[in-house]
């Protein structure tokens, strides 16, 4: 029985759920929401806004590079462009785009009605949007950070980066961190315990998996970036701390090491989610379940364990003692044997699947290809020989964009091209998607693939010019010219976004015939998501319809109810209700946002957030009588 | 170009004193020999009033870090310390004989002054004379709060060693 | 600050090297650029190694190139062919069993190519930071400054110690250690052709060994972000016969030649009564200036503003009368100059031999 059947067959459910679920009307609602569809693309959309700024400040930089002594930039500027990019793309794209694909996810695959902690949801978004906000409202105020997204003491402190840039930049870390630390803990506590009834950990789908190890690995890496950003630097500019700053006795490599226990992590936070993603497309494309699912869990929580144990490789340079070298070398190459697993369990699936040719398998395939390249230079990268030569090269620019851009942006196209009539009700029209594939792929591998040998040549990165006699230019206006093809397929992408959502053509609920939950429910899914919770009986549900047509029934629709189940085997625990609309995360992220604003200039903003914040937090958490909480 | 060329109106829309940095300041002038500040409004012969001098780097944080590396690199430090003083008098203090308005320090680096400081207006180019009276004035809180970086820990000391005082010794 | 209110660099430059024939490939086509490994660019390459670490870590690049490469053109193989496979095993038991064996094959000996990848790495990495002391070697502080490099020969004798600035000559088959140091921000000593690249990081001393058996020229370049000017800090290191070397030490050992003529005395005066000896120092004169590069030779060196340019009369006025239109945000002072004056102080700093 579909979804749809049971909503033809029960219109009064349907509408007593429609009415539990309704947002508020007018702006107030709007900003009141707490749904986590909504929510969920409220990040996807500003995640890819800020992309196309980071898209744009890519391409000045490559118009800047495309010959010798290029005048389109002065130092200054390129140095501050650069920074913005690297953070940009990091902290207010990457890694809030796959938290939103989780948030809008998630609950549909396991098939439930909402995340967790509705509410914390609402704030993390809000929060984020106030990071990003602040750092592009002092970009445009001529504020802008210029010690590198990386912003190593003591070129970041306050004697060589004059002026609030680089405070703009410490604090933004510390919005992004505080919304990436409500989605993890919200996604953690959701898949654990708001799984359909049936479905094991075993019969999780791999998405869910791999947001599960993403979500875990910003629990733990997170901090650290707060203890390099907001204690070591924003203290040091602000309040005359000297935890980093050589000059009077601070030591300038515990920033370093401190910032790339979150800084490598963060690389595999942000591509975790994307194997996820292209695991769920080949198996639908490929119409068969994954080969190999334990060495894929496996392989992923193993990912995410070793992710922690390598940043040291970003330190080659600095003179470590050998055997810390060895260790990190190994450590480093490890990480790709679970990164081979994966590659091997997805090619086996393939190679057994019928492949259907969409624009989604197209990504994939893309996907294969860039990353497998910018893996093998990664073990390159991990040997310290080549690594002293490379590092801080062209090389590694093109290594970690094949890694970021491939392994990342490639799986993340494939989702939007595969998930869209999930999100919208249409079909993204095939045609223009293999377009934008053909142009992504050859604009990518055009701009990136030069800079590895420009990188061997001994082109330094983060340089805003070079001299004509170095023999670079040639390769660098390849590289701008495939940077104006990615643009080109960037424009192509939103294009068919905007038509397929006016005119494409209506979507069933399932229209790949995939195997998981959130296939089930309406095209779009509606706030509630399901009418009834299924109860699930295998992994891919929806291909095994025989084994289970058991539902969940016995939970009120009048209010916002789910049903809790436990964590290993997901039998019912107890029912609990969600809390509805709310404006107070909204508040609460404002009266934050004034403060966190506010400490830029004086510690004392601080205690305006903590003031402010609590206000918040006393209305949000204000109880209410009855219990049972209407929209 | 087009970029730019939004960037450069949003930019001259919002743009701020403070993050301002001029790489390239303009050509560097002979410098006006002690012209810059009146030190008293009655002028031998009723002259006319002059105009006044303002300083280019007023707020401006980029200067500020430029004059305190020049403070150490033209050995200001060297009488100074790092601004409490030594053989030559502080530079963190409420009572300025030759006043601390950005004119007056600039006159003071120009001219020297008697009894040590000396003439510094023939050797350091206009520009940076000005980034080192910005810096000056940083010191003693007189440049907005948010353009001034935090203070050394040895700013107020009257040597130039980073060494901790020892007990006992008064502050 | 608006848009391009400063040009990045000076267009009138004359961008020939001293003792540089003037066939130098200039415009190196993308093929060139992307096909052949050598020669053709700038004598910054980690591919046309002259250092004897640089060949070991090439070798060791080359093995990777060719090991890596060829795993990747199978999993592409695979992958491709998987879309010409339509399924034709798609559910069968024996053959989902094959596909498991294989990937556990394949991991397996993932690990074990890993593995003999890490201890080659291990291997090489240990032989290229080796102490290459025999007892003749060489040592050289380099520290790192915004934006250029002060170079420092150590004797245990101090009045044989030689300081210049930009430019490391060091002898050939003769070990040389590098004592990396900074004066600011954390720079990376980074010459291509030698060795791979050590951090300079402030409040630290690093180390490096350097040698090489072929005389000739390599650029080097700071690779760690330093603030504005990071692209323009180059050095060369010049590498010569051991005899060619000592007589090179010889020279600097000595003070700053004395004016020879009206005009450069003419320049020497210039240069003592203007702010050039608030940063720069000459031995023989009253200039002892200690925070930008030592002037006493200038005259031999090869470039000015660190790599920036080539070191001649043309370029040297530019930047003495501009340094902020070569290298925006340089600490060299824009130094107001009466126009007369520049001739001669041309003329004296280039005597500077």
């Amino acid at each position: 029985m579909t979804a749809l059947e049971e909503l033809r067959a029960e219109p009064q459910q349907a509408e007593e759920l429609a009415r539990a679920w309704k947002n508020r009307p007018g702006p107030l609602g709007w900003i009141s929401v707490t749904t986590h569809q909504e929510l969920g693309m409220r990040y996807i959309v500003t995640a890819f806004i800020f992309l196309l700024l980071g898209g744009i400040e890519a391409l000045m930089m490559r118009i800047q590079l495309a010959s010798a002594e290029n005048t389109f930039l002065n130092p200054a500027r390129y140095n501050q462009i650069f920074t913005v990019h690297g953070t940009t793309m990091m902290f207010l794209f990457a890694v809030p785009v796959m938290e939103g694909m989780g948030v809008y996810l998630v609950p549909l695959m396991i098939g439930t009605r909402n995340v967790a902690f509705p509410r914390l949801n609402a704030f993390g978004y809000w929060i984020y949007l106030a990071g990003g906000l602040l750092l592009y409202a002092a970009a445009f105020t001529n504020t802008m950070p210029d010690a590198g997204w990386f912003a190593y003491s003591p070129l970041s402190g306050p004697q060589f980066s004059p002026g609030k840039g680089v405070d703009v930049w410490a604090q933004m870390i510390t919005f992004t961190e505080i919304s990436a630390l409500c989605v993890a803990v919200e996604l953690i506590v959701t898949i654990l315990r708001l799984r359909a009834p049936g479905m094991t950990l075993n019969r999780l789908p791999m998405f869910c998996w791999a947001m599960l190890v993403q979500s875990f690995m910003i629990i733990f890496a997170m901090p650290a970036v707060m203890i390099a950003s907001t204690i070591f630097l924003l203290n040091d500019r602000t309040i005359g701390t000297h935890f980093v700053n050589p000059a009077e006795g601070g030591d300038p490599l515990l920033y370093q090491h401190v910032f790339w226990f979150f800084g490598h992590p963060e690389v595999y936070i942000i591509f975790i989610p994307a194997l996820g993603m292209a695991s769920s497309i080949i198996e639908a494309f490929s119409r068969r379940p994954v080969i190999g699912y334990p060495a894929l869990v496996l392989s992923l929580v193993a990912n995410g364990f070793i992710a922690f144990g390598l940043w040291v490789h970003h330190m080659f340079a600095t003179g470590l003692p050998q055997i810390g070298e060895a260790y990190f070398t190994a450590a480093s190459m490890m990480i790709a044997v679970t990164s081979g697993v994966q590659i091997f369990c997805w090619l086996a699936t393939l190679w057994s699947g019928r492949l259907q040719p969409t624009a989604g398998l197209h990504f994939i395939f893309g996907f294969l290809f860039i990353f497998v390249m910018g893996g093998l230079t990664g073990v390159m990268l991990a040997s310290i020989p080549l690594d002293l030569q490379a590092h801080d090269t062209f090389f590694v620019v093109a290594h970690f964009h094949y890694v970021l851009i491939g392994g990342t942006l490639f799986p993340l196209f494939g989702a939007f091209h595969y998930w869209f009539p999930k999100f919208t009700g249409r079909m993204i029209d095939q045609k223009l998607g293999k377009i934008t594939f053909w142009l992504l792929f050859i604009g990518f591998n055009c701009t990136f693939f030069p800079m590895h040998i420009l990188g061997l040549h001994g082109m330094p990165r983060r340089v805003y010019t070079y001299v004509p006699e170095m023999g670079w230019g040639p390769a660098n206006l390849l590289a701008t010219i495939g940077a104006f093809i990615i643009a080109a397929g960037g424009i192509c992408f939103i294009a068919n976004v905007l038509k397929s959502r006016r005119f494409g053509t209506k979507a069933d609920p399932n229209p790949w015939d995939a195997g998981t939950l959130e296939w089930s429910t309406s095209s779009p899914a509606q706030a509630y998501g399901f009418i009834h919770l299924p109860v699930v009986a295998s992994r891919y549900p929806l291909w095994d319809q025989e084994k289970s047509k058991d539902i969940v029934t016995g939970l009120r629709n009048d209010r916002r109810e789910v049903l809790v189940t436990t964590v290993l085997d997901a039998e019912p625990d107890h029912r609990l209700v969600l809390p509805g609309n709310s404006i107070w995360p909204f508040l609460t992220a404002v009266g934050f946002s004034i403060g966190l604003y506010y400490s830029v200039f004086a510690f004392s903003g601080y205690w305006i957030a903590t003031a402010l914040g609590m206000i918040g937090i006393i209305g949000w958490f204000w109880p209410r009588q009855p219990l049972d909480i209407r929209p | 170009m087009r970029f730019a060329a939004i960037g450069c109106f949003l930019l001259a829309l919002t743009a701020c004193e403070r993050e301002r940095r001029d790489l390239r300041p303009s050509p560097a002038k002979v410098v006006v020999f002690g012209d810059a500040a009146i030190q008293s409004q009655i002028l031998p012969g009723g002259g006319a009033p002059r105009a006044s001098v303002t300083n280019p780097f007023q707020g401006n944080a980029y200067a500020i870090s430029e004059g305190q590396r020049l403070f150490g690199w033209y050995n200001c430090t060297g009488c100074h310390a790092n601004g409490g003083g030594a053989i030559g008098p502080p530079l963190i203090k409420d009572h300025w004989i030759y006043g601390n308005e950005p004119a007056n320090l600039f006159d003071t680096i120009v001219k020297g002054r008697p009894n040590g400081m000396p003439s510094w207006g023939a050797k350091i180019p206009e520009y940076q004379i000005w980034q080192l009276v910005t810096y000056i004035r940083s010191m003693n809180n007189l440049e907005p709060r948010s353009a001034t970086p935090e203070r050394l820990d040895t700013i107020e000391q009257s040597s130039r060693t980073i060494l901790p005082k020892s007990e006992g010794e008064p502050r | 600050m608006t848009w391009g209110r400063m040009p990045s660099c000076a267009p009138v430059a004359n961008r020939r090297w001293p003792g540089e024939s003037g066939t130098r490939p200039k415009l190196a086509t993308c093929a060139t650029m992307l096909f052949s490994l050598a020669s053709a660019f700038g004598q910054q390459s980690s591919l046309a190694p002259g250092g004897t670490h640089a060949s070991q870590i090439k070798s060791l690049g080359v093995f990777f190139f060719w090991l890596l490469g060829i795993i990747f053109l199978i999993v592409i193989a695979i992958a491709v062919a998987s879309i010409f496979q339509r399924g034709q095993s798609t559910q069968d038991e024996a053959a989902q069993r094959r596909l498991k064996t294989a990937i556990a094959g394949a991991s397996v000996l993932t690990i074990l190519i890993l593995f003999g990848l890490v201890v080659v790495s291990v291997g090489v990495g240990k032989e290229i930071s080796a102490p290459g002391g025999r007892g003749n070697e060489l040592v050289v502080e380099v520290t790192g400054n915004q934006w250029w490099w002060f170079v420092r020969y150590l004797n245990d004798d101090p009045t044989r110690i030689v300081v210049t600035a930009n430019e490391l000559h060091i002898p050939v088959g003769r070990p040389v250690l590098i004592r990396g140091l900074s004066n600011d921000v954390i720079h990376s000593f980074w010459v291509p052709g030698l060795q791979g690249k050590r951090d300079l990081i402030p409040s630290r001393v690093t180390t490096q060994w350097i040698e090489t058996n072929e005389p000739g020229r390599y650029r080097g370049q700071c690779a760690e972000f330093c603030g504005l000017q990071h692209a323009h800090m180059a050095l060369w290191t010049v590498a010569e016969p051991e005899s060619q070397f000592q007589q090179w030490i010889g020279t600097q050992l000595r003070p700053g030649a004395a004016p020879s003529d009206d005009l450069q005395q003419r320049g020497q005066e210039v240069f003592l009564s203007h702010a050039c000896v608030l940063c720069h120092s000459i031995q023989g004169t009253t200039a002892n200036g200690q925070v930008g590069p030592d002037l006493t030779h200038f005259g031999s060196r090869l470039s000015i503003a660190a790599g920036t340019l080539p070191n001649n009369k043309g370029n040297l006025a530019g930047w003495i009368a501009d340094p902020q239109n070569i290298k925006p945000g340089t600490r060299m002072a824009t130094v107001p100059l009466d126009p007369t004056d520049m001739q001669p102080l041309l003329e004296y700093l280039e005597s500077l031999q």
